[in-house]
């Protein structure tokens, strides 16, 4: 098939993947209403362990006017949102009920409440609350300790999703920016398995990982045989890839909100775990699931990639291409078995990250620039270098919140990507080569 | 369908506010990545810089509008460039990509957090900066103008636009046709070469961050005036994306080509923007294909997709020359 055919046939193939988990184009009909009264209105937000939008939902607010007369109530709905509409212009007080606020998510401000707004005729007043950060409680675990293993828990999810990043890269030269929608894609898809049912099956989130894996190494597959491998063919240059691979991101990331829709989503499984209390720090079930399944997988991928004829063959090409093909390797059939290990680990990078926070469209696009810091910092091509760089970023983009604000701290990782550029650009693994 | 507005739509977009804003963006990212060969992804950090230079100098610090236009479009992204470019531009062309793509990425963290609210407004962002500027307009707010298609401070935004467009290809074709420009391209056909005949790439390649820095901010800059806010989620990373297609649609290399696709990629978005919110509002498309929110979506598919088309099919453009901007050869 000629490449215009394989880029669309792949395209189409995803929308209608996703147009089976599509729960957001009926839901989001009629929800635009006219806002064109006088009104007051909010989104009550706070911010997770992993700086992360949460919109409390379910909190009550009530709105009284001068004389004290209780104009209206609002409840925030499932983004937080809240609105009142009011009477007419005039000053008004809107107070929110502490009470109806979940366990451990305190008023920034409880001075700020009742607040005191002066409305005018026709205006959408809006009103912040600003919350605090939603904390674990703590007994005796040690902050740091604490925020070290919370560290440990992304880095691995990080790693997971970044070994395909860095073995793309070092088998075809290609940086590849849709990575991140692969990651979204996983969760996403084991959503549709989990939540939303394929025929009105749904399955528990385990079976739907499994599946979602699958699918995304698949994916992972038909995106190299369908894009580009005819690219390779055709002899594009590693600048033209890396531009459409940029394209490709956005497309799939406005194609998955398009079906998705803007909300965040929960699986229906595991979401509220009793913590265990391991005296210096706590740990839901599931974060420890993930922590011990993670490192168990990337043992079997190193394994894999030290032991096995595919796995030499796959450090034989991204080591050398031309001696590895002059030796008898098929070189296209290695890169595409690297297609569909990075699509699978990344895919289920995707589902483990979706168990620790809220799902979302763009989930993958953010977690991307922690990829490109953990595989920079361990030295782009090299797997195992993904993999402790990634470590590395997860615990630091942690532990800094020890001194920078929790919702700096992604910043404070990106920095130190350009940090190590400028030290020691090859990275902690990678050879020290002249790369300019 | 309403033709009509249909066709106001187009013109706007093809002449108007969006085209300016993104039309000296894409000015800017053809010196980087047209002649000099620097895959800069974070044109819209440089806007940003732009944007927030002029708004926090105003608005946080109550400084002249003078001061705040010169900070704006030479100060704040002349250090901008100097950051970016500093630790990326000896490195392989990629790192500078991924580097342009995170600072855009931190600088919308930062300008959103609330711990810097003082100075930045953070997710609100900053206002009341742009009083000066509508002071001079010839325009009465209340009256529309050129045939109806701009309203007063609309019209005053474009045609100062429009003379910083000229200004800004003026200045550009200049620059290409001198000695300097000669030395640029040189770098990005074969950057040994140029260091072997003594010229230092390096310092070249940052010479031309910074400058086309600069022409990002102006539009930035230019955008929040029009818009008289500077907002962080005015400069999410995929507005870099728009610059690059409007780059590679007319033509990565060539003096016209950036603005010559603004306008087309915008009359282009405009006119899908207004067909399909009118077929879903008289319901020729059904609700449960596409609502209203879903439209505004589009744009940003077509974004992606032209990115991919153009880049794999015709990444010279529509003026271009293959043998100059052949991406192939790279």
């Amino acid at each position: 098939m000629s490449l215009p055919r394989t880029l669309f046939a792949f395209v189409a193939a995803v929308i209608a993947l996703l147009a089976l988990a599509s729960p957001a184009a009926a839901e989001l009909v009629g929800q635009e209403d006219d806002s064109s009264g006088t009104e007051v209105r909010g989104t009550l937000r706070t911010t997770s362990e992993e700086g992360e939008d949460v919109f409390v939902e379910d909190v009550t607010l009530v709105v009284t006017d001068e004389a004290g007369t209780e104009v209206g109530i609002g409840v925030t709905d499932s983004e937080g949102n809240w609105s009142v509409e009011l009477p007419g212009a005039g000053t008004y007080s809107v107070l929110l009920d502490v009470s109806t606020l979940p366990e451990g998510v305190p008023l920034r401000n409880p001075d700020n409440n009742p607040l005191t707004i002066e409305v005018g005729e026709g205006d959408s007043r809006p009103t912040l609350f600003p919350l605090g950060e939603a904390t674990a409680s703590t007994g005796t675990t040690i902050e740091a300790v604490q925020l070290f293993v919370d560290g440990l828990k992304l880095g691995l999810i990080i790693a997971m999703s970044a070994i395909g990043l860095s073995l793309i890269y070092g088998t075809t030269g290609l940086t590849n920016f849709a990575h991140g929608e692969m990651v979204t894609f996983g969760a996403l898809m084991a959503y549709l398995f989990n939540v939303t049912g394929v025929f009105g099956l749904s399955t528990s989130l385990i079976v739907a990982g499994l599946l979602s894996v699958i699918v995304s190494a698949i994916a992972g597959g038909l995106f190299n045989g369908l894009v580009w491998a005819p690219l390779r063919h055709r002899g594009a240059s590693l600048i033209a890839a890396l531009i459409v691979s940029i394209g490709f991101s956005i497309l799939l990331r406005y194609v998955m909100l398009y079906q998705f829709g803007g909300r965040s989503r929960f699986y229906s499984d595991y979401q509220l775990q009793e913590k265990y209390d391991f005296r210096w720090f706590t740990l839901a079930p599931k974060d420890l699931f993930i922590i011990l399944f993670s490192t168990a997988v990337l043992i079997v991928v190193g394994i894999g990639l030290q032991k096995t004829r595919a796995g030499k063959a796959m450090r034989a090409v991204a080591d050398n291409r031309d001696l590895a093909e002059s030796s008898g390797i098929d070189v296209e059939q290695v890169i595409r078995w690297v297609w569909i290990v990075g699509g699978g680990l990344a895919g289920l990078g995707g589902v483990l990250f979706g168990l620790t926070e809220a799902l979302s469209w763009e989930m993958g696009f953010r977690i991307l620039l922690l990829m490109f810091a953990g595989v920079t910092l361990g030295g782009l091509g090299s797997a195992y270098g993904a993999l402790v760089g990634s470590v590395i970023v997860g615990i630091f983009i942690q532990m800094s919140t020890l001194v920078i604000p929790s919702d700096m701290k992604n910043v404070g990782a990106l920095l130190t990507l350009i940090l190590i550029l400028l030290i020691r650009p090859q990275g902690l693994l990678g050879r020290p080569e002249r790369v300019g | 369908m309403d033709w009509g507005a249909i066709l106001d739509n187009i013109l706007r977009g093809a002449f108007g506010e969006q085209f300016i804003y993104f039309g000296l963006a894409a000015i800017g990212l053809n010196i980087h990545f047209g002649y000099t060969g620097l895959l800069n992804f974070g044109q819209a950090v440089f806007m940003a810089a732009g944007a927030y230079g002029l708004a926090m100098m105003v608005a946080t610090w109550g400084l002249s509008f003078w001061i705040g236009v010169f900070v704006g479009v030479f100060v704040f992204p002349f250090i901008l460039a100097i950051i970016l470019g500093a630790p990326t531009l000896r490195l392989r062309a990629d790192y500078l990509a991924i580097v342009t793509i995170a600072a855009a990425e931190i600088f919308r963290l930062i300008v959103r957090s609330p711990t810097f609210d003082e100075w930045t407004g953070s997710s609100d962002g900053l206002t009341a900066f742009a009083d000066r500027f509508y002071e001079f307009s010839p325009f009465d707010p209340g009256q529309r103008y050129l045939f109806g298609l701009f309203i007063g401070n609309q019209m005053w935004v474009v045609i100062v636009g429009w003379v910083v467009l000229a200004l800004g290809v003026t200045i550009s074709w200049l620059l290409v046709r001198s000695p300097w420009g000669r030395v640029v391209k040189a770098v990005r056909e074969d950057e040994d070469a140029a260091r072997s005949l003594g010229k230092n790439a390096y310092s070249y390649k940052m010479q031309a961050l910074i400058i086309g820095g600069m022409f990002g901010a102006a539009g930035g800059m230019l955008r929040a005036i029009g818009t008289q806010s500077a907002q962080p989620d005015n400069f999410i990373t995929d507005v870099t994306f728009f610059v690059w297609v409007a780059l590679i649609l007319g033509g990565a290399g060539t003096v016209i080509g950036p603005i010559l696709g603004a306008g087309i990629l915008y009359a282009v978005l405009n006119f899908t923007d207004i067909v399909l919110r009118q077929a879903v509002n008289a319901d020729y498309i059904p609700a449960a294909i596409m609502s209203g929110t879903q439209v505004g979506q589009v744009r940003f598919m077509l974004i992606g997709l032209a990115l991919v088309l153009l880049a794999a099919f015709r990444p010279q453009g529509i003026l271009g020359s293959k043998e100059e901007m052949a991406l192939d050869d790279r």
